[in-house]
């Protein structure tokens, strides 16, 4: 229940956020603020959580093993159950759910000044949405919430966005939705496979890990998963919405896109593209692991190429997420968590620097770095945070970044050579445009007359948090790396055991006419329904 | 006393958060006094420890925490006290120490001068760091934090745009090699499952031949961080722009300490190149070409930085040919030489640069021997010293260095040769700039004299320069044993009186005006060969031809992101499809009625058709 | 039975003629009240064909959807003449061609 409780709090914590409007304005903040850190409070009080529960590693397709798990009845006909679980991985990410869900709130504290209570209302649902999408254990729940997430996110950026927020959330939009159509089309055919093999349906996370699906069929399937959270993440070369919607949002809408939204995709790619297809996931993983490496290279490259001080971060956002992609695909120990790594660390630093460009908008009124230019004479504080975490997502050694990218690296390095040399050209990119970001911006010839306030205690003290949290992160990683590790070791097992399961199971072979004729009785039948 | 080691980092990295927290708002006098007082305060601890080491004689080695652990991938927060390590220490917090007193006079009337000292005291931080990391990643880090150390600094000064864009090529230029190195650290990892720099040479010594192409690969990856970090060819562009930072900055990242980091690496892994020797010949002739090519060029400059600048690049080529010849204490030896001569002459003239008005051009200066008398003899001995005439301490290591590389069977004498020719233009130049600046007619007067804590830390170098050359390095057991030689007295002779012709050279050319170069000069492939020495053998215009220009292309054609058009495509045709079926939409009742009339009759046709 | 015995194919007839009629006067009126008239004979054609078909079988479905017919009918007079009014009142004009501004 503990989970459930913790969607519904913010779900309904959105709601009288909403409410509140009428009686203040200024009062939405304050509760969605002291709603979000609730959550994280209930979380860590309810979930009894102790690093000898953590470090069991639990058996992935046995729910029982798992830190929390709850199980309701929904749909029993096509079984389709209410399902949430957290392991490790999901806990790392519920965490970095709530706390950058709760900087958001603070990015946000000035900048939105029409509609509060609506605004702060769509922020608690996509953290809601997002939540369910890190605990969702059966497929057609995962589904829901990952359709869920989107609604919000896409009302945030119409209605609070800047100058061309229409376009953006318009791309936005179609782009996930179109990717988690296809999603929608691997679930339900994974679904029936399994249903002609076993004899029943099940949308469970825990029973479809051993369906006998194999060659193309599964080849197929898992491209469509693969699509989506490549989508998500965003990989090359379906990233372009990102640039415009992160540019276009809302400071507090970029923070939980790149912080947040981000690792949606991610975590699917671990969660359940490769433990559901670990056998086709390896045949594709060159292709995967290129997509990646270009991804680093590409998203430096445009980064270095924009004036536009949101869309330079944005594209770094690109490159930093193909190491993510690297470290999934090299699917060892050391690159996983390699990834998961960079997950909470570029979760960090880029919240940070999105909070800096939409500080930066609300002074100035223009995110162009060509109308900008030693800001840091204006604004000593804001460049000395800056300077920071420009610092941090170059990969300076002793912030978490590095950690993450130098442990997906050697993950990889061991699988392949000449990818992780290519991959580690980026170190060198990511400085080229960080530098000159830090230059256009902050350094160089201060404009005559400017008058502009400084950071204040709000400001500096979110930004405190996620300093200290990036050093933590840098220096001592190992809670982290030690909370992920049972789970991933679990299923890098998994691999192993899948690929052997590969030859034993009764090949049942498909073509995909068949596929298409079931899809369609399954939809006759829901209408009928 | 060992156990104080971890203080030893601690204290500038204490005082640096201090002034970075507090945000310029401590008092003028207080920063100075917490910036230079906590590096004098770790140079006490190194000089407490270093003591209680020589007298334990063993190398001593302190865990702090585990870093990461995944699997066998476990690097320490861990430090590793040796020789080698104490002699690095002992510089860095020595020199270091003097140029932060240095510091305090000569930044006095900087507004931002406790952001200053919070780079300055992080930059010795993570010096420290690397030199006392007991693994590859631990060292990385300070190898990183030094780079970005040295990006603020040298930006220090940011207002300036031009100083922008020496910090950013500071900091790219050297990342190529880093990101060379990070590869170099993949390598080994995944070959010898360890990172910790003593088991990995154990490791390695077990599981490589000699000769082994892994341990050449790995070894020239290697190479690749120590040439980007220790400006050496093909990666030494950076350096004469990274002047750009306040005087002490050079001296003391530019010059004494960060610069030798390369050395240093070498140095630390030289079991690794042992096994390696084609990468040891490429150490080696890296260093050599290095040494000449910069001695070319800083012949040829006139911003007395930039000739400073040029000769730092060149001694550290001498350090290279001596590592790679596998004389390992001379390098280290030049290295700790260097520190102490060249930290001084850079003082020397940032004292120079603080009493004239901030004038760089040497050829506007002039005749300042009796106006500063405290600098012109620490440029003096400073330039005996780079030029390495008997008894300073310059001439011992680079005695040392060119008879080791004699000694090597095969390449020796040639290498030795070419060290003789750049140890001739070392002394032209150094001498050329003492005769120039402090010599004949004076341009300008100074406006101000150095105070007592610029003219102590000079002085104080000025001892070190002459006496360093008698120092024992505690190193006999850290490297191999170099083999006795016996050089005979005419190759011996013959490096002892090469830098006094070179003294005598520059005193009839720039001094005397016995010898007239001006014809040669003058005429027009002595014009072209000027010019060409002059911008540092154009390297810097062919790397922007080769891949600034490029970059800056791909960017430009790139930057409205060209995978949009795909979708843009898909977009296009929608609105195609959109703007023919829209013509049906007249908006005509009776034309919609009519077309479902003629609909319905069509269906019924065709149903009645296919029954 | 008593009474004159109509043939069912007569009755058809004139239900098809009477619909053909209101599909005409549909499609050539401009006058939304033509328009709306032609729309009542369609259905009471219709609504022939139904009580004729039902005579013929002898069951009372016929007249149930009869009843039905003229209840839609009269919601649609009701809706059919709020349109009317408002159309007037935007348009000036009770020509359908005027009101146009679906058009694509």
């Amino acid at each position: 229940m503990i989970l459930v409780n913790l969607i519904l709090i913010l779900l309904v914590g959105g709601v009288i956020a909403w409410l509140a409007e009428r009686q203040h304005p200024g009062l939405p903040r304050w509760i969605a603020l002291i709603v979000i850190l609730f959550d994280l409070a209930y979380l860590v009080a309810a979930a009894d959580l102790s690093w000898t529960k953590i470090n069991v590693v639990p058996n992935p397709s046995e729910a029982a093993t798992w830190l929390i798990h709850y199980k309701a009845e929904w749909i029993p006909r096509f079984g389709i159950s209410f399902e949430l679980a957290m392991d490790g991985l999901s806990l790392l990410m519920v965490i970095l759910t709530l706390v950058l869900g709760a900087i958001s709130v603070s990015a946000s504290w000035t900048d939105i000044k029409q509609r509060t209570g609506f605004f702060e209302a769509n922020l608690l649902w996509t953290l809601a949405g997002v939540l369910g999408v890190f605990l969702a254990l059966d497929l057609f729940l995962f589904f829901l919430f990952w359709e869920v997430m989107l609604v919000p996110m896409y009302l945030i950026i119409a209605i609070w966005g800047h100058e061309g927020r229409g376009y953006a959330s318009m791309k936005f939009f179609i782009f996930t939705q179109v990717s988690g159509l296809l999603m929608l089309f691997a679930i339900l055919a994974l679904v029936v496979l399994n249903q002609h093999s076993t004899g029943e349906y099940t949308f469970s996370y825990f029973d479809l890990l051993g369906h006998g699906v194999t060659g193309d069929m599964a080849y197929l399937l898992m491209l469509g998963f693969f699509i989506a959270f490549l989508v998500k993440l965003p990989g090359f070369p379906v990233h372009t919405w990102l640039p415009d919607a992160h540019t276009q949002a809302p400071t507090a809408g970029s923070v939980i896109l790149a912080g947040i939204l981000l690792k949606t995709g991610a975590y699917g790619l671990i969660r359940f593209v490769v433990p559901l297809f670990p056998h086709e996931a390896m045949a594709f993983s060159p292709i995967a692991l290129a997509l990646g490496a270009v991804g680093i290279i590409y998203g430096a490259i445009l980064a270095f190429g924009q004036d536009d001080f949101k869309r330079l971060v944005a594209y770094s956002s690109v490159s930093h997420m193909g190491f993510v992609l690297l470290g999934v695909f090299a699917w060892n120990a050391l690159a996983l968590q390699g990834a998961v790594m960079q997950m909470v660390a570029h979760g960090l630093s880029t919240a940070a620097l999105f909070m800096i460009a939409g500080s930066l908008q609300e002074r100035l009124h223009t995110r162009d770095m060509s109308k900008m230019g030693g800001l840091w004479q204006n604004m000593p504080r804001m460049g000395a945070m800056a300077m920071f975490f420009m610092l941090a997502s170059v990969g300076l050694p002793g912030l978490g970044n590095f950690v993450a990218e130098f442990m997906v690296l050697v993950g990889l390095f061991k699988v392949a050579p000449w990818m992780a040399t290519i991959s580690a050209l980026g170190l060198i990119v990511a400085a080229v445009y960080s530098l000159i970001m830090m230059q256009r911006a902050f350094q160089g010839k201060p404009k005559e007359g400017l008058q502009l306030p400084d950071y204040g205690v709000r400001e500096m003290l979110t930004m405190a948090v996620m300093i200290i949290g990036l050093v933590w992160l840098g220096l001592y990683p190992q809670p982290v790396l030690d909370t992920a590790q049972p789970v991933l070791d679990s299923l890098t097992t998994l691999v192993g055991s899948g690929e052997s399961s590969v030859v034993e199971a009764s090949v049942v072979e498909m073509s995909t006419a068949e596929v298409a004729d079931n899809l369609n009785s399954v939809q006759i039948v829901g209408v009928v329904k | 006393m060992l156990k104080l080691l971890p203080l030893i980092p601690l204290f500038p990295l204490i005082s640096s958060i201090l002034l970075m927290v507090t945000l310029g708002k401590m008092p003028k006098k207080f920063v100075a006094i917490l910036g230079a007082g906590s590096v004098g305060l770790a140079a006490v601890t190194t000089l407490l420890v270093g003591l209680a080491f020589m007298e334990s004689g063993q190398p001593y080695h302190q865990v702090l925490w585990t870093w990461m652990q995944v699997g066998n991938f476990s690097p320490d927060i861990a430090f590793y006290l040796d020789g080698l390590t104490l002699v690095m220490m002992s510089v860095i917090t020595g020199v270091g120490f003097l140029i932060h007193l240095f510091s305090t006079e000569f930044m006095e009337d900087d507004v931002s001068v406790s952001r200053y000292f919070a780079y300055l005291n992080m930059f010795v931080f993570a010096m420290l760091i690397l030199v006392m990391a007991d693994n590859l990643l631990l060292l990385y880090l300070g190898w990183e934090g030094v780079g970005a150390c040295s990006y603020l600094l040298v930006g220090f000064w940011y207002q300036n745009p031009e100083n922008g864009a020496a910090a950013r090529k500071a900091f790219v230029v050297t990342r190529i090699g880093d990101a060379a190195m990070a590869v170099g650290l993949f390598l080994l990892f995944t070959e010898l499952g360890t990172l910790d720099i003593q088991p990995m040479a154990e490791a390695a010594k077990t599981q490589w031949q000699v000769g082994d192409t892994v341990p050449v690969i790995a070894c020239l990856l290697l190479l690749g961080g120590a040439v980007g970090k220790s400006a050496q060819l093909p990666l030494h562009t950076w350096l004469p722009d990274a002047m750009a930072g306040p005087t002490p900055v050079s001296a003391l990242i530019h010059a004494a300490t960060m610069v030798t980091a390369g050395v240093y690496l070498i140095a630390r892994t030289h079991e690794l190149f042992l096994l390696a020797p084609p990468a040891m010949l490429a150490v080696a002739l890296v260093g050599l070409i290095t040494s000449l090519m910069a001695a070319f060029t800083a012949l040829n400059q006139h911003d007395i930085k930039r000739i400073l600048a040029y000769s730092t690049i060149s001694q550290i080529g001498y350090m290279f040919l001596a590592l790679g010849v596998g004389a390992w204490a001379a390098g280290i030896f030049h290295l700790v030489t260097h520190a102490f001569f060249k930290a001084l002459l850079f003082l020397a003239a940032g004292a120079v640069i603080h009493c004239l008005h901030h004038e760089h051009n040497i050829f506007k200066m002039g005749g300042l021997r009796t106006r500063l008398p405290v600098v012109f003899w620490s440029f003096l001995i400073g330039s005996a010293a780079l030029a390495a005439l008997p008894f300073t301490s310059g001439f011992f290591s680079k005695d040392m260095i060119l008879l080791q590389a004699y000694e090597l069977p095969g390449a020796g004498p040639w290498l030795w040769a070419g060290g003789l020719l750049g140890a001739l233009l070392t002394a032209i130049y150094s001498f050329r700039l003492v005769f120039v600046v402090f010599f004949g007619e004076a341009k300008m007067e100074p406006d101000k004299l150095p105070g007592i804590r610029m003219a102590l830390p000079l002085s104080l170098l000025c001892v070190l320069s002459i006496i360093g050359g008698w120092f024992a390095l505690p190193l006999s057991s850290v490297f191999p044993a170099a083999g006795d030689h016996h050089p005979s007295h005419l190759i011996e002779g013959i490096s002892i009186s090469i830098p006094l012709i070179g003294l005598a050279i520059a005193y009839l050319i720039f001094l005397g005006g016995q010898l007239k170069v001006d014809g040669l000069v003058n005429s027009n492939i002595g014009q072209v060969l000027k010019k060409f020495w002059f911008s540092g053998w154009a390297m810097d215009w062919l790397y922007d031809k080769l891949w600034v220009r490029p970059y800056k292309f791909l960017a430009y054609i790139l930057r409205r992101e060209c995978m949009d058009d795909i979708y843009n495509t898909i977009v296009k045709f929608c609105q195609f499809l959109f703007m023919v079926l829209s013509r049906t939409q007249t908006g005509r009742l009776r034309w919609y009625a009519t077309s479902m009339v003629f609909g319905l009759i069509l269906v019924i046709a065709l149903l009645q058709g296919a029954i | 039975m008593d009474g004159v015995n109509i043939p069912l194919d007569h009755v058809l007839l004139l239900s098809a003629l009477l619909f053909i009629c209101g599909l005409l006067g549909l499609m050539m009126r401009r006058n939304i009240i033509f328009i709306l008239v032609s729309l009542e004979v369609m259905l009471n054609s219709s609504a022939v064909a139904f009580v004729a078909a039902g005579a013929r079988w002898g069951q009372a479905d016929g007249q149930i959807v009869f009843m039905m017919i003229l209840a839609v009918a009269a919601a649609e007079v009701a809706v059919g003449l709020g349109l009317v009014l408002q159309i007037q009142r935007r348009f000036k004009s009770l020509d359908m061609d005027d009101a146009n501004r679906m058009q694509g």
